[in-house]
C-alpha cells in the first residue's frame, strides 16, 4: 500500500525546485558557513531594535518567547512523538511559580528560576507519569484534560490570584542593571532563545535524543534494545516542561502581570500549530513556525476572528498535503 | 429541600445530562471501533448539530411552529445534514491519513476540530445564540420536585434513538458489518464487505446522533455557542472510556453514569458546580490509568 | 547452564501456549529450538525476553531471575534478540539503528548532553566506535549511512544482528534468521553464527525452520510441539527420535488432507 506522505515520493515530484535547496544544504554543510550565518543572524537580532520602533521590538520579543516554547514542545511532540495538547500547563507553572514567589514572598527573581525548574519537573512527572503508558490517542486527550485542570486551578485558587491573576510582579535586576524596559527584555529573550536553540540541538544529537527517536519509531523494538521507554518518555516531558517553564518565568516578569487566560487550550494549540507548521522535529522549522504564528496575525489584523480560522485551515492543509511542515526537506 | 427531593431532582438532571453524553459517546465509540481513531472533532460535530438544529428550526417554524413538531423536524434535518458532514470529513480528512503515522491522523483530527470551532466562532463572533422555542415550562410536580415535560421528552427521544441504534447494530446487515469491521477490518475486505461504505455509514450515524444531542441541548439550555462542543466532547469521551471504548452498550452506560456522577457531584460540598469539570477530568484520568478497558470493554493482548 | 527455563506455562485466553516447558542453554553453545508451526517457539522467546508473563514457572539467566522483568531489563542483563519480521527503525540510518544497542551500555543523560561534558564526548566517541565495529563484524560497514529500510532484505537482517550485538549480549536469540535468504546467504549466516560464538564469546539460541541449516550449525537441538518440549539432544539424536518425526509428519499429513 503506498504512503502518500513519504518524503521520497514528494521530492521526486518536484526535482527542479530541489536543485536550489540542495545547493543551500550543501552550502551549509560547511561548518564555517554555518557559523557565519549564525553570527549574521545574531548581529541582525542585536541591531534590529535600534532601527525599528518599540512596537516591533515587542512583537519580536513575543516571537522569541514562542521560539522557546515551541522548542520545548518540539522535544515532546517532534522528538519523542508524544502528542501533548496541554503544553500551556508547563508555561503556566513557570509563570505562576515566579509570580507567587516574587510577589507574595519577595524572593529575588534569579533565585526563583531554579524553583521554577523544580516545579516544572514535578509537573512533568505528575502529568507524564500516569499518561505515558497510554496509547497516543488517549495521551492527547489526557494531556488536554491536565491542561484544563491547571488553568482551572489557576482561576479558582486564592494563591494564584483567582480569575484576575497576579499583578505587580517586580522586575528583576542583574548586577545593578535594572531590567524593565521593552529593549531590556528583548535582549533577555534573545539570549533565552539562543540558549534554547543550543540546548535543543545538543539534545537532539545525543544519546537521549536518539533514544527519543527510537522510542518514537518503534517502542517495542526500542525496549528490546534495552531502552527503558517509560524513563525516556518521562525525560521528554520533564525537559519539555522546563523549556516551557523558563518561557513562563520570563514572560511573567516581562508583562509584570499574568492571568489564567494566557494559559488556555488556545495557547497550547498555537504552540502546537507553530511546531507542526514549520516542521516538526527540526529546529529551523520550529523557529520558522514560531515566527509565522506570531507575525501573521499582525498582517491579518483586519480579519479579527477569522485569524484563528485561517490558522486552523492552514493546519489541516499542512497535515493533508505537507505533513513535514513548511521547512523544506533534504532529499536523502 | 429534603434529601429525597434533592435526590429526585438530581436524578432527573442526571438522566438528561447522561442522555446527551451517551448520544455523543456512541459516536466516539463507533468511530473508534471501525477506524481505531479517537475522533477529536466529534465534540464539535455536536456543536454544529446544535447550530444546524437552530437554523432548521428557523426554516420550518413558519410552517410547523416552534413546539414539538417543528423541533422534531428540525432535529431530523440537523441529523441528516450533520451526518453527511461527518461522512465528508471522513472522506477528505481521515481517509487519506489512515496509512500515515499515528501522530499525523491525531493532529489532523485536531485540525478538523479547530476548523469547525473557528468557523462557528467567525459566524457568531463568539456570542451566545439564543435557542428559543415555543415550549412552555410545564411539567409535573412531585411534592417539591418539579420535572419538566421538556426533560421527559428529551430523555424519551434519546432513549428511542439508542434503542433504534441497538436494533440497527444487532439486526441489520450494515449494523453487523460495522461490528465485523471493528473486529477485523482486513478479514472483512477479504470476505467482500465494502469496508469504505461501512465506515461512511458509521460516521453518518455517529455524527447524526451527536447532532441530535446538540439540538436537544440547544432546546434544554436555551442557548448555543461555538465552544459548547469542547467540554461536552471531552466528557462524552470520558463516558465512552468508562463504558469501555468500542462497546456500544458501554457508551450508553458510561454516558448515564457520568451524567449521574456529575449531577450528584454538584451536591458534594467542596466540589459544588465550580469544580465539576475538574471532577470529570479526574475521573477520566483515573479510569485510563487504572482501568483503561472500562466496564464493558475487552482487554487487548498484544502479540509481538 | 547460562539460561535455565523451569516448568514455564503460558496461557492466552484459554489456550495453553506453553505447557510446563523445561529448557536449558549452555554457555558457549549454539542451540536451536525447532518445532512445527504454532508450537510456541516465538512465545518462548517472548517469555524469556519479558514480553509475555508466564503464569507458572521460573526463568534464570546468568544467576539472575528473569520472570517478571521488563524487556529492557532483560536486555541490560545480557540477552539480545532479533525478530521474525525485521523491525529496523524507519527513517534512520544503518549506523543509527546499530547505535540503539549501545544505549543500555552507556549512561550520559540530558544535562551532560546539553553541557557537552568531556565525559559525554568520550562516551559518544565510544558509541560510534563500538557500533562501527559491530557493522564491520557483520560485514555491512559500507552501508553505514544508508537508510536502513532501503537496504535489500538480506542486508536488513544483518543490520538487525549487528544491532543486537551492539548490546554486548552474553546470549543472542535469533528468531528465524534464515527466512527469506537464498542458499549463498544461508551459508554466510552459518559462518556468522559460528564467528559470533567463537570470536565474541556470545552463546546463540536460534529458532529455525530450515532443517539443513539447523543440523549444520547446532550443537544442541530442542524440539517443541504444541507447547511441550518433546526432545532434545544432538542433531543425530533428534533426527532419529520417533516423537520428533511424528510431530513433523503429523503436520504434513494435516496439510495433505487439506
Amino acid at each position: 500500500m503506498s504512503e502518500p506522505n513519504s518524503a521520497e515520493t514528494r521530492s521526486e515530484q518536484t526535482p527542479a525546485a530541489n536543485g536550489l535547496l540542495d545547493h543551500m544544504y550543501v552550502f551549509f554543510d560547511d561548518v564555517r558557513h554555518r557559523y557565519g550565518f549564525y553570527a549574521l543572524v545574531l548581529i541582525v537580532l542585536v541591531v534590529m531594535p535600534l532601527l525599528t520602533g518599540q512596537y516591533i521590538t515587542a512583537i519580536m520579543t513575543n516571537a522569541l518567547l514562542y521560539v522557546v516554547l515551541c522548542l520545548g514542545l518540539n522535544i515532546v511532540v517532534g522528538y519523542a512523538g508524544l502528542l501533548d495538547l496541554g503544553y500551556a500547563a508547563f508555561f503556566a507553572v513557570g509563570a505562576y511559580t515566579v509570580g507567587i514567589l516574587t510577589q507574595e514572598f519577595g524572593m529575588n527573581f534569579w533565585l526563583t528560576i531554579p524553583c521554577a525548574v523544580v516545579t516544572a519537573s514535578i509537573a512533568g512527572v505528575v502529568i507524564g507519569g500516569p499518561t505515558l503508558r497510554l496509547r497516543s490517542d488517549y495521551l492527547a486527550i489526557v494531556t488536554l484534560g491536565f491542561g484544563e485542570i491547571v488553568r482551572f486551578s489557576a482561576r479558582n485558587l486564592e494563591i494564584t490570584g483567582g480569575a484576575s491573576g497576579l499583578a505587580a510582579i517586580p522586575s528583576p535586576s542583574l548586577f545593578g542593571w535594572h531590567i524593565d524596559s521593552t529593549l531590556d527584555f528583548y535582549y533577555i529573550f534573545v539570549l533565552l532563545a539562543v540558549v534554547a536553540c543550543i540546548a535543543s540541538h545538543r539534545l537532539h544529537n545525543s544519546r537521549l535524543g536518539r533514544a527519543w527517536l527510537y522510542v518514537r519509531h518503534d517502542e517495542d523494538a526500542a525496549e528490546v534494545m534495552g531502552i527503558n521507554r517509560v524513563r525516556v518518555k518521562l525525560a521528554a516531558y520533564v525537559i519539555g516542561s522546563i523549556f516551557g517553564a523558563m518561557g513562563g518565568a520570563f514572560f511573567a516578569v516581562n508583562l509584570g502581570a499574568i492571568s489564567p487566560e494566557s494559559f488556555s487550550f488556545e495557547q497550547s494549540v498555537l504552540v502546537l500549530l507553530a511546531v507542526v507548521l514549520g516542521g516538526m522535529g527540526r529546529i529551523p522549522g520550529v523557529i520558522l513556525g514560531a515566527f509565522i504564528v506570531v507575525l501573521m496575525p499582525e498582517f491579518l489584523r483586519e480579519l479579527g476572528s477569522l485569524r484563528l480560522l485561517i490558522f486552523a485551515v492552514l493546519l489541516l492543509l499542512i497535515m493533508l498535503f505537507r505533513p513535514t511542515g513548511i521547512w523544506p526537506d533534504r532529499r536523502s | 429541600m429534603s434529601w429525597l427531593e434533592v435526590f429526585f431532582t438530581q436524578l432527573s438532571n442526571g438522566l438528561v445530562l447522561g442522555s446527551f453524553y451517551a448520544l455523543v459517546a456512541l459516536g466516539y465509540t463507533m468511530i473508534f471501533g471501525v477506524i481505531k481513531l479517537l475522533n477529536f472533532a466529534h465534540g464539535d460535530v455536536y456543536m454544529i448539530g446544535a447550530f444546524c438544529g437552530f437554523g432548521a428550526l428557523s426554516l420550518v417554524s413558519g410552517i410547523l411552529g416552534d413546539t414539538w413538531l417543528g423541533l422534531f423536524v428540525a432535529m431530523l434535518m440537523s441529523m441528516v445534514a450533520v451526518g453527511f458532514l461527518g461522512v465528508i470529513i471522513q472522506k477528505i480528512a481521515y481517509q487519506p491519513m489512515l496509512a500515515a503515522p499515528r501522530l499525523s491522523i491525531l493532529i489532523t483530527a485536531l485540525a478538523v476540530s479547530l476548523v469547525l470551532q473557528n468557523s462557528a466562532l467567525a459566524l457568531t463572533s463568539g456570542e451566545y445564540t439564543a435557542f428559543q422555542t415555543g415550549l412552555g415550562y410545564g411539567g409535573v410536580d412531585f411534592g417539591a420536585v418539579f420535572i419538566a415535560y421538556q426533560s421527559m421528552v428529551l430523555v424519551g427521544t434519546a432513549a428511542f434513538l439508542m434503542i433504534a441504534l441497538e436494533f440497527f447494530v444487532k439486526r441489520t446487515m450494515y449494523g453487523r458489518a460495522m461490528r465485523a469491521v471493528s473486529v477485523d477490518k482486513d478479514m472483512c475486505r477479504l470476505m467482500g464487505i465494502n469496508v469504505s461504505r461501512v465506515i461512511a455509514i458509521t460516521f453518518l450515524i455517529g455524527s447524526g446522533l451527536a447532532a441530535a444531542a446538540g439540538t436537544m441541548a440547544g432546546i434544554y439550555y436555551g442557548s448555543i455557542w461555538y465552544f459548547m462542543g469542547f467540554l461536552v466532547g471531552l466528557k462524552a469521551f470520558t463516558a465512552a472510556v468508562i463504558g469501555g471504548i468500542g462497546s456500544i452498550t458501554g457508551a450508553m452506560l458510561g454516558g448515564l453514569i457520568l451524567g449521574m456522577l456529575e449531577a450528584f457531584g454538584t451536591q458534594i460540598p467542596f466540589i459544588g458546580s465550580e469544580w465539576k469539570d475538574v471532577f470529570s477530568f479526574s475521573i477520566l484520568i483515573l479510569m485510563l490509568v487504572f482501568k483503561p478497558t472500562g466496564l464493558l470493554g475487552k482487554s487487548e493482548v498484544e502479540r509481538i | 547452564m547460562l539460561l535455565q527455563v523451569d516448568g514455564v506455562t503460558l496461557r492466552f485466553a484459554g489456550n495453553t501456549v506453553l505447557d510446563s516447558v523445561d529448557f536449558a542453554v549452555g554457555e558457549g553453545v549454539i542451540t536451536s529450538l525447532i518445532g512445527p508451526n504454532g508450537a510456541g517457539k516465538t512465545s518462548l522467546f517472548n517469555s524469556v525476553t519479558g514480553f509475555y508473563r508466564p503464569q507458572q514457572g521460573k526463568i534464570e539467566f546468568d544467576g539472575n531471575r528473569l520472570t517478571k522483568q521488563k524487556p529492557h531489563r532483560v536486555t541490560q542483563l545480557g540477552i539480545a534478540r532479533t525478530f521474525q519480521n525485521v523491525r529496523l527503525f524507519r527513517e534512520m540510518s544503518v549506523l543509527e539503528n546499530v547505535m540503539s544497542g549501545m544505549h543500555c551500555r552507556t549512561h550520559c543523560g540530558a544535562l551532560s548532553a546539553v553541557l557537552r561534558t568531556p565525559r559525554q564526548q568520550k562516551e559518544e566517541r565510544w558509541i560510534h566506535e563500538a557500533s562501527n565495529e559491530c557493522l564491520e563484524f557483520v560485514g555491512i560497514d559500507h552501508f553505514r549511512d544508508r537508510l536502513a529500510t532501503n537496504l535489500p532484505y538480506g542486508y536488513q537482517r544483518r543490520v538487525e544482528i549487528a544491532r543486537a550485538l551492539a548490546t554486548q549480549p552474553k546470549l543472542l536469540l535469533l528468531d528465524e534468521p534464515a527466512a527469506g535468504l537464498n542458499s549463498g546467504e544461508k551459508d554466510e549466516l552459518i559462518n556468522l553464527i559460528r564467528r559470533i560464538r567463537d570470536e565474541r564469546g556470545t552463546s546463540v539460541l536460534l529458532i529455525e525452520h530450515d532443517m539443513g541449516l539447523v543440523m549444520q550449525v547446532s550443537e544442541s537441538i530442542h524440539v517443541l510441539d504444541h507447547g511441550r518440549m518433546i526432545a532434545n539432544g544432538t542433531a543425530e539424536e533428534v533426527q532419529n527420535n520417533p516423537r520428533v518425526v511424528e510431530a513433523y509428519l503429523g503436520q504434513e499429513e494435516e496439510e495433505l488432507e487439506l
